[in-house]
């Protein structure tokens, strides 16, 4: 007796039926905090839709349609589509190397023709979906070995070197955390988990002397103690635990957060936005919101979970780890508890690229759960 | 057909075993992640609260009006006037900061100093201060200013306050002068309004004196700013409270007449009411105008101020000590006549020798027979030499010091000095030498070591003319709150001293032999009664005795004698007391005793002691009585 998923999985499901099958709870989730983060760029403008929000919600509305188009696409196109999506973004960092302006003090930005591109941002995408494909192609026993692991190792280091160079600490870090946990998830040996960790370890004092930059030292410096810098580098961290303790409990109201309004907060529409929520919303509204987050990354676990094929499993808790690493980092940030470094709030903070970047990931999440019963031959993974 | 095959079956075991691990570590994060939250928000809120607020919310001082000083009339002397200004916001020019000068330029004076003045402010400060372009402007550029307004971006009209005196330089040195307030200033005062930029404090005179007062109470306008301090908006004003004003016993109409009097003469005068002390003119020449240290004083002006020999800067009514010369006889002849000299007899040889020294009467032939009638009308130095040596310096002084000398007399202004007399414990405990009699002699006709104010000779005069111990007073009312006055005592002489001393100086202007005789008082009813003085500031040698001594016109001017006048008036029934000093002014014969006499005149003639005053508290009382009477 066949049973009826493997029915559908045998069968070419048409494109209603594929819309049927997506997950539209984890689409409502994200458009609720989609539509919280349009609340916070109308509040930080001063209860204005323009400059941030109107943009925002017109990204958000291109970023849907993309989920939904990429959550039809089958997950074996994904699958194909891995490795040229990796060469290209890789080649994208390096051109932004080469050619790209200085924006903020870093080479991140990339012009073409109308668009910015921020190509760190697709990386971390790309990263997930070629480690994915990589690792499909590997039994638990295949990823210790030392050469099978080197090339996802190469295939990690060269983007992350790239974006250090830029510099771009955070998404460096992501993109090293992405890459690691997906190599833990497809079975790395613990004999390989415990010397690195160690090595890690011992590594970060001679980081801290030959590869940090000097803002970057500043920033962890600062870090440490940020009143001994209140009107410069300390400011932003100072500021942002304000705005959000003094939220309280329930919060000054929508609009009444006066931190931001008045300016005292840096980059209050991009990685600070979340101080702004704070302030207004209060603790009440900052759980909620956590909550909303850990409920989708439940979702995403759950979809990895369900897949029949390694490819979609490694891809749907790729694509979720970088959501819970983005929030992670930019939440601990703005609330003092890690140096700050330029990671913004996944589908609140203003950027059109991170925007377009996370609804893509969405849309592979869905992917994975539309065709969860896909199965995909092991030695498939080696077809570019 | 088996779903997985058996090595894909161990990876999922082990992708789940290993993806739930992960999970266990983003449900820790995130459980940090809300613990952070609810120690920032909920244990640390209320201290985060207030920080936010501290951020928001700027407290801003609002200047209260300063108190306005009038006369006795009721006419201002120190106001505050409406200063018509333009400022410019430099991030609201939006055709460029240097368009926008070139306008106004068209339209009123600029000098091309005053636009790169203005440059620079605006290159010191934020985009969105408000930085001033000219300041009292008339009212006529004002208004041409507001009328070209639409085409002018970023240009604001502005009304403030500033501090005026219309009468400039007369009433100088009894207003004194507003200016910011200095480091000193601010010792031992914590009025915050003194860190105000713009703020002004008194600086001399009345203004320094009762500065407190008039300078009210700062105001508290509560806004919110931005992180860049700009205000946003208004939150809540607390209003200051005005200054109080300050009402003299001064009368502006014979204070000026007083002042055009004394000219350019380094010279200084007092008129005072003989009946209470009040003082209604106090002049002291040459002044300065006060209006220029409000809007700021050049540096050269500030020193030529400094450098003129008639020192502008020095009140000389309260603060300049002099010896006083032969004004000083009435107080030895008042000690005379109560210590049994009333009946002195001396004869006046022109010369007085003690011991191996020789004591010249300022007439080289002598006066003959002398008494103390005479000896006051003629000023006959060699009486009162024989006076001070029969009275000694014990007594001298005593009497001198019943009279107010040798004391401040506590007039409200600041910088009154006490002028000095001397003591024999005073002469040991300085030269460490004991008095000689010597001294005492010259002491006897205001010379040597005794100095006065020109204060406390008026005030010597109108003690004698009273008989009362007055005070001088000058300010009658702060606010609504009176000036403390007491009931002058009587002072410790005799009536018989005080006949026999005014008889004395009646004879100085109105009997034929007096020294003031030329410049008495002829109209029936405002005669005057006098002493004349003069005071050496130099030693005569005696080979200048001998060879003839220099006329007074004949020495540089700082080398000539004070020309001193006591004077009141009428005889009768006195009511106004005046002293005239004239710095170095001897050269002319009784240049003061003319001043003195013309001062007096006025001061009978328009009588302002017995005009009706405009003081508030006055007011407050009459106003019942006349609506009483009305109905």
């Amino acid at each position: 007796m066949i049973t009826r998923p493997y029915a559908i999985a045998r069968r070419t499901l048409s494109y209603v039926d594929k819309l049927y099958e997506i997950n539209w709870g984890v689409v409502l989730l994200v458009t609720i905090i989609a539509c919280i983060g349009f609340s916070m760029l109308y509040s930080v403008a001063g209860a204005s839709f323009s400059p941030w929000a109107d943009k925002q919600m017109i990204r958000f509305v291109v970023g849907f349609l993309l989920m939904i188009v990429v959550a039809l696409v089958d997950v074996r196109f994904w699958m194909s589509f891995a490795y040229p999506a990796y060469l290209v973004s890789l080649l994208l960092l390096v051109a932004v190397e080469i050619a790209g302006h200085v924006g903020l003090g870093a080479q991140r930005w990339i012009t073409l023709g109308p668009l910015e591109l921020q190509p760190s941002e697709p990386m971390k995408i790309a990263l997930v979906l070629a480690l994915a494909r990589y690792l499909h192609g590997l039994s638990v026993e295949d990823v210790s070995k030392p050469l099978r692991l080197a090339i996802p190792l190469i295939m990690i280091g060269m983007p992350a070197a790239l974006v250090a160079i830029q510099p771009n600490l955070g998404t460096t870090l992501i993109l090293v955390a992405d890459g690691v946990s997906l190599l833990f998830l497809a079975g790395l040996s613990w004999w390989w988990i415990g010397p690195t960790v160690a090595a890690v370890a011992a590594a970060i004092p001679l980081a801290w002397q030959f590869v940090l930059h000097d803002y970057q030292k500043a920033r962890v410096l600062t870090f440490l103690d940020p009143e001994s810098d209140a009107l410069g580098a300390g400011w932003n961290i100072t500021q942002a635990k304000i705005a959000i303790g003094s939220g309280g409990v329930t919060g000054k109201g929508f609009l009444q957060g006066t931190q931001s309004r008045l300016n005292f907060l840096p980059e209050k529409e991009t990685d600070f936005i979340f101080t702004n929520y704070g302030e207004e919303f209060g603790f009440v509204g900052c759980i909620a919101l956590l909550i909303l987050f850990a409920v989708v990354i439940g979702y995403g676990v759950q979809i990895a979970m369900s897949a029949r094929s390694q490819f979609g499993r490694l891809l749907a808790i790729g694509i979720i780890l970088n959501f819970f690493f983005y929030i992670m980092i930019n939440a601990s940030m703005v609330m003092g508890l890690i140096p700050v470094v330029g990671i913004p709030m996944p589908l609140i903070s203003y950027g059109g690229t991170a925007m377009l970047t996370v609804m893509f990931g969405f849309g592979l999440l869905l992917s994975v759960h539309v065709h969860r019963q896909v199965e995909i031959p092991r030695h498939s993974a080696g077809i570019i | 057909m088996p779903l997985f095959d058996r090595k894909d079956k161990s990876r999922y075991a082990s992708f789940t075993r290993r993806s739930l691990m992960l999970t266990g570590g983003m449900t820790a994060v995130f459980g940090l992640l809300a613990g952070r939250l609810y120690q920032l928000q909920i244990v640390n809120g209320s201290e985060y609260m207030t920080e936010a607020e501290d951020n928001r919310v700027n407290q801003r001082l609002v200047a209260p009006p300063r108190g306005t000083i009038y006369d006795r009339f009721g006419v201002a002397l120190a106001s505050n006037r409406r200063n018509y200004r333009v400022v410019i916001i430099a991030e609201q020019a939006t055709d460029g900061v240097e368009t926008a000068l070139n306008e106004i330029g068209k339209i009123i004076l600029l000098t091309p100093r005053q636009k790169e003045r203005v440059l620079h402010d605006i290159a010191q400060n934020k985009k969105f201060a408000p930085v001033p372009v000219v300041e009292n402007l008339s009212w006529d550029e004002f208004a041409r200013i507001n009328l070209h307004l639409p085409y002018l971006p970023g240009v604001q009209p502005d009304v403030g306050e500033t501090r005026s005196y219309p009468y400039g330089e007369q009433l100088s040195h009894v207003l004194g002068y507003v200016a910011a307030a200095s480091p000193d200033d601010k010792k031992g005062d914590d009025d915050p309004l003194l860190d105000l930029p713009g703020f002004r404090v008194g600086k001399r005179g009345i203004e320094k004196e009762f500065d407190r007062q008039m300078r009210g109470k700062g105001g508290l306008s509560r806004v919110e700013v931005n992180a860049y301090g700009r205000v946003i908006r208004q939150l809540s004003s607390v209003p200051g409270v005005p200054g109080e004003d300050v009402y003299l016993t001064i009368d502006c109409d014979l204070q000026r007449f007083v002042e055009q009097q004394l000219g350019d003469n380094s010279a200084a005068c007092v008129v005072m009411d003989t009946t209470n002390g009040d003082v209604l003119a106090l002049a002291s020449t040459p002044g300065y105008d006060p209006n220029l240290f409000n809007i700021g004083i050049s540096n050269e002006q500030w020193h030529a101020l400094l450098d003129d020999d008639h020192k502008p800067l020095l009140n000389k009514a309260i603060s300049g000590t002099y010896p006083p010369g032969s004004t000083f006889k009435p107080a030895m002849a008042l000690a005379a006549v109560d210590n049994g000299l009333a009946d002195l007899q001396v004869f006046c040889t022109g010369t007085l020798t003690l011991g191996d020294h020789d004591f010249h009467c300022w007439k080289k032939g002598g006066h003959g027979e002398v008494n103390l009638h005479s000896g006051i009308a003629e000023s006959c130095d060699i009486f009162f030499y024989e006076v001070a040596r029969r009275l000694g310096i014990d007594k001298m002084s005593a009497a001198a010091r019943a009279l107010g000398l040798g004391a401040p007399t506590g007039i409200e202004m600041p910088g009154e000095v006490g002028g000095f007399i001397p003591s024999r414990a005073w002469k040991l405990a300085r030269f460490g030498v004991p008095w000689q009699q010597g001294e005492t002699l010259i002491n006897g006709i205001g010379q040597g070591y005794v100095l006065t104010t020109p204060l406390q000779l008026c005030m010597l005069s109108a003690r004698i003319a009273s008989g009362k111990a007055l005070v001088p007073r000058i300010v009658h009312e702060v606010g609504t709150t009176l000036q403390p006055r007491t009931v002058p005592a009587k002072l410790p002489f005799s009536d018989t001293a005080f006949a026999a001393v005014r008889g004395g100086l009646n004879a100085v202007t109105n009997e034929v032999i007096g020294t003031a005789y030329a410049w008495r008082i002829p109209e029936p009813g405002f005669e005057m009664a006098g002493k004349t003085g003069t005071a050496q500031v130099r030693r005569i040698t005696r080979e200048e005795r001998l060879t003839g001594m220099k006329r007074n016109r004949q020495l540089p001017w700082n080398l000539r004698e004070h020309a001193l006048f006591i004077a009141y008036a009428p005889v009768d029934n006195p009511r106004y007391a005046c002293s005239v000093i004239i710095e170095h002014g001897a050269a002319i014969a009784h240049y003061q005793v003319q001043m003195a006499r013309d001062i007096l005149l006025h001061a009978q003639q328009r009588d302002p002691a017995r005009m009706p005053t405009a003081y508030p508290a006055h007011a407050a009382q009459l106003v019942p009585a006349v609506a009483r009477s009305g109905a």
